[in-house]
């Protein structure tokens, strides 16, 4: 596979977390709105490249037995980085994120490309970067999707813009938990229609 | 930090709205992989649902030690995420190595179990809640244990429902993964009746 396939297999064919049922907490919790899906999009993506980053450049370093707790000390050093990176250049977005910047530690989707791709032997360096940066933004784009649909039906607005007409009454159950559970179902069936279906 | 004693009742609350209110898997998002995971049959939810419990109730407690009598006195609260990681990954390796030892029946319903749990966002998520709520010793404990009771709740539910699907017919595209969402998306709609109950 070339370079630009490692790429684009993140952004359609293998696009978290629609074709591999991973990461979901954040995908449900932060998808109320358009700028939070897109600020956590963008702050799983720099995990997922760095932490790919670094795990390809240790992976002959780092003994077998113990290399989930090794990926889980890199990957909680990036996170660690984004929770201060965005305390101090983007509060808003640090607060309304809570505890999902955090919790990206123990997302599935960072923890299963360093274990299924970066670790790997045969993947050199500059494919782990662009399976990160693939992965990272084919989950953007999930979570920017899905935020659009909640945000404009739930809340009549577009990035905290109103853009429906003035009579709109909002379907609040959009904006509410159990919303996000159905979207999100809704939304996994279609994609199943297109390309190939993988279970977890 | 509040400095007002906790009345009994306040700990019921707290039970309560842990348990249904705030319903960790249903309302606040925490934990869904395993939900949606482990939930195709019912032993398998039970036996995850008792190791979230033993494992979340023992963590909760741990991290919020960790977090006042390590990182606070020495300043390095900033790296709570890779402390509270190395916590709970080291007690589960531990419990696990122990429950090897000490009960082989209880390893073999529980054991396989136990490695997912390091990656459960459920006790990750629980352990920093506890810590920004700015809970006590005794309220964390009690918050880690009613949290994990919620989760129990919750997937239990979920695991009767999805057995039926055995026996429905659900469109191709459907079937699976997306079914179960829209399925948790209503057992969620039926916890928000319990909003008015606190607060």
């Amino acid at each position: 596979m070339g370079l630009a396939k490692e790429f684009t297999k993140g952004l359609w064919s293998d696009i978290p977390p629609f074709r591999f049922v991973l990461g979901i907490c954040p995908t449900l919790a932060c998808s109320t709105t358009v700028k939070d899906g897109f600020g956590m999009g963008l702050c799983l993506t720099f995990v997922v490249a760095g932490s790919n980053i670094i795990i390809s450049l240790l992976k002959k370093v780092i003994p077998d037995q113990v290399r989930i707790a090794c990926f889980i000390a890199v990957i909680a050093t990036f996170v660690v980085i984004v929770e201060l990176a965005t305390q101090a250049f983007a509060y808003e977005l640090y607060l309304s994120l809570g505890i999902f910047i955090p919790l990206i530690v123990v997302n599935c989707i960072v923890l299963g490309r360093a274990e299924a791709f970066a670790s790997k032997a045969r993947n050199p360096l500059h494919y782990s970067i662009a399976d990160g940066l693939g992965m990272g933004f084919g989950f953007t784009i999930s979570l920017v999707a899905m935020a659009a649909f909640r945000e404009i039906f739930g809340k009549g607005t577009f990035w905290g813009y109103h853009i429906m007409w003035s009579g709109f009454e909002p379907f609040t159950f959009l904006q509410k938990p159990p919303g996000a559970f159905a979207v999100f179902g809704l939304m996994l069936g279609i994609m199943n229609l297109f390309g190939e279906k993988k279970e977890m | 930090m509040e400095q007002e004693v906790w009345a009994f009742s306040d700990y019921l609350m707290l039970i309560v709205s842990a348990v249904f209110i705030n319903n960790i898997l249903l309302i606040r998002f925490l934990g869904n992989c395993p939900f949606i995971g482990v939930s195709k049959k019912m032993d398998t939810a039970v036996g995850m649902s008792f190791a979230v419990i033993f494992v979340l109730t023992c963590a909760g407690p741990l991290t919020w030690l960790a977090q006042t009598y390590l990182l606070e006195p020495f300043k390095v609260a900033y790296i709570q995420t890779l402390a509270f990681i190395l916590v709970i990954a080291v007690f589960v390796q531990f419990v696990e190595t122990v429950m090897k030892k000490v009960s082989p029946p209880l390893y073999r319903a529980l054991g396989i179990f136990l490695p997912l749990i390091t990656t459960n966002c459920a006790i990750f998520g629980t352990c920093i809640l506890n810590i920004r709520e700015e809970f006590d010793l005794l309220q964390s404990t009690i918050f880690s244990f009613a949290s994990a009771a919620g989760f129990a709740l919750a997937l239990v539910l979920f695991a009767a429902i999805r057995e039926r699907f055995a026996y429905a017919r659900i469109p191709e595209n459907f079937a699976g993964t997306a079914i179960g969402l829209i399925t948790a998306g209503f057992i969620g709609m039926s916890f928000f009746a319990f909003a008015g109950l606190v607060k």
